[in-house]
């Protein structure tokens, strides 16, 4: 077998260098890359959350760009209403607009948390291929939808004339607003490490593996996938949220299937189902898109190449080459 | 007499034109283990699968601790406590022996909805756990992965999970199928000390197994019970010694 590296040293190491490339290339002036380590971290908490529900549960929902887009489109409108000083209701009292990040933040992971919900609760009586059509088809009804609903931009999407606020930091300052997107991946990193192993974790993963048992043993697989498939969403919606605000721009292409192809493609290439997998994968899908990107138009088929070559020959992804098989309790 | 723990009342299903099972009805007393008999394709396992609740039959109930069940599905029927192995031995492939131990204990008393704690910390339950390995001698083999368990291991382990559901009555779908000789009656006289804690309705293939262990034996041939009875009894019975013994001997 080939030395491997363990895979704590290896997740350490990832977490580190993400966070010292931007240190670094803010101290010699070079922002564009801390700009880039931003969507790293951004895109990484997208496939965080959706590794939860696909790589924890088995659930291959084609449909997280809904919950990335609502994520994304919770900040836009509050920001939207915050900017013109029009209420987002009056009745039963008056709502204002905001920019402060803990609660637009709180708005979206909540949004996409209900979408989640009903998504869920809908798509989790179907399995295999027709839980893909199913999830995918939802998404896309919520991106039809934004795209004719005028009132916030329609397809023009929606621009965020100055990013969200964060009490006692500068968010227009690159490097602050990359380590609020840092700590809040390292959070939902250990977030998923935790539930993992929780009683929750253990449910999870039994149902993913052998459903029959787990209802044998009085485990119902529905409630247990419903309750990942929710978590699942409004980490990606988080990850939605803080987009918009490096973006400074939502529009309906946050919601679009390639959206939802993209956040699992940074699973799939990272490892599926392990917990630095998107953090991985999303590294390289950017460095690919940005790179590669400069040379040639076509970068995407470098991308696919690799993918194709990891689900051929590699199925633990990028942190399976190097780690090797996951552990288990 | 006290109402039977488990009573299954002209029990009808059928897939298109076979009559899987066809009118039955048997019941499974406390302390018993009540064995159920048949050639291939007499129906034991649809039989099993209406009992613990996997298939809805076409006519009939099944009665539980005294309560109606039919409409239950196998989640609910589980918490109730019917426990059951499979035919086919179904473990979680990646959990350790240990983990799948757990699994059971943590479905049968409180929440899966724990998110934080790790489940391997809670001591008093994973000690729990690995008491139900000891009891059928997988003490040993606790941290191995499932899927890294021999066969017999395997057997082995679906009883202990049966067993960490802390059942009223244990539905053993051919428990000994595939293990050795010296497997088979290890197994044996494991399942001969536990009746007293749950009733068993047992499945089996295994005739010695079968002789040495029933209180009662049933003989399912086409869907249907030809003859209830005591070991003695069948034996004796004509008709089983057509339809079923006689190819095997006595």
């Amino acid at each position: 077998m080939a030395r491997v590296i363990p895979e704590p040293a290896l997740n350490a190491v990832l977490a580190l260098a993400l966070v010292a490339i931007p240190v670094w290339a803010s101290l010699s002036g070079e922002v564009f890359t801390v700009t880039l380590a931003t969507r790293v971290a951004i895109y990484a908490l997208a496939g965080v959350g959706l590794n939860l529900a696909l790589g924890f549960g088995g659930l291959v929902s084609f449909g997280h760009a809904a919950f990335f887009g609502l994520g994304g489109y919770a900040v836009g409108i509050l920001a939207h209403h915050a900017q013109t000083y029009a209420p987002l209701a009056e009745w039963p009292f008056t709502i204002p607009g905001t920019q402060a990040m803990p609660v637009t933040w709180a708005v979206a992971m909540a949004a996409s948390g209900i979408a989640a919900l009903g998504i869920g609760a809908l798509s989790l009586r179907t399995s295999g291929v027709y839980f893909i059509m199913i999830t995918l088809a939802f998404a896309q009804m919520i991106y039809y939808f934004a795209i004719s609903w005028p009132a916030y931009g329609g397809e023009d999407g929606l621009s965020i004339y100055v990013r969200g606020s964060f009490p006692g930091l500068n968010t227009l300052d690159p490097l602050q607003f990359f380590l609020i997107a840092w700590v809040l991946l390292m959070l939902a990193l250990i977030l998923s490490a935790l539930v993992r192993r929780s009683r929750f974790g253990l449910a999870l993963s039994a149902v993913r593996q052998n459903e029959t048992r787990a209802e044998a043993v009085g485990i119902r697989p529905f409630r247990i996938r419903l309750v990942a498939f929710v978590i699942s969403g409004m980490i990606t919606g988080l990850a939605g949220a803080l987009f918009a605000d490096l973006a400074r721009f939502v529009s309906p292409s946050m919601l679009a299937w390639s959206m939802s192809g993209e956040i699992m493609v940074f699973v799939i290439i990272g490892g599926v189902g392990r917990l630095f997998g998107p953090v991985a994968g999303a590294a390289i899908f950017v460095v690919f898109e940005h790179v590669f990107g400069g040379l040639t138009e076509h970068w995407q088929f470098l991308l696919g190449l690799t993918l194709l070559l990891i689900v051929l020959f590699a199925r633990g992804g990028v942190i399976g080459l190097l780690a090797g098989r996951e552990r288990h309790d | 007499m006290t109402e039977p723990v488990l009573a299954v009342e002209r029990l009808a299903r059928s897939f298109g034109a076979l009559k899987a099972t066809d009118d039955v009805s048997l019941d499974l007393r406390a302390g018993e283990i009540h064995a159920l008999i048949g050639p291939n394709g007499a129906g034991k396992s649809t039989l099993i699968k209406l009992v613990s609740g996997a298939l809805a039959p076409d006519a009939g109930r099944v009665r539980f601790l005294g309560r109606d069940v039919s409409g239950l599905d196998v989640v609910e029927r589980s918490r109730m406590g019917l426990g059951r192995t499979f035919q086919v031995s179904s473990l979680i492939p990646e959990f350790s022996a240990l983990a799948n131990v757990l699994l059971a204990i943590q479905a049968r008393s409180g929440s899966s909805f724990r998110f934080f704690r790790p489940a391997m910390s809670e001591r008093d339950r994973v000690e729990r756990a690995r008491g139900f390995l000891a009891e059928v001698g997988l003490s040993e083999r606790a941290g191995v992965m499932t899927a890294e368990l021999s066969h017999g291991e395997r057997r082995l382990l679906e009883v202990a999970v049966a067993l960490a559901l802390e059942p009223k009555a244990l539905l053993l779908d051919e428990p000994m199928a595939g293990m050795g000789p010296e497997g088979s009656r290890q197994l044996t006289r494991f399942l001969d000390g536990l009746r007293v804690r749950a009733p068993i309705l047992l499945v089996e293939h295994d005739m010695d197994a079968v002789f040495a262990l029933a209180d009662r034996v049933s003989v399912l041939v086409y869907g249907r019970v030809i003859a209830t009875g005591t070991v003695e009894e069948i034996r004796r019975d004509p008709e089983v010694r057509e339809a079923y013994l006689g190819e095997h001997g006595p």
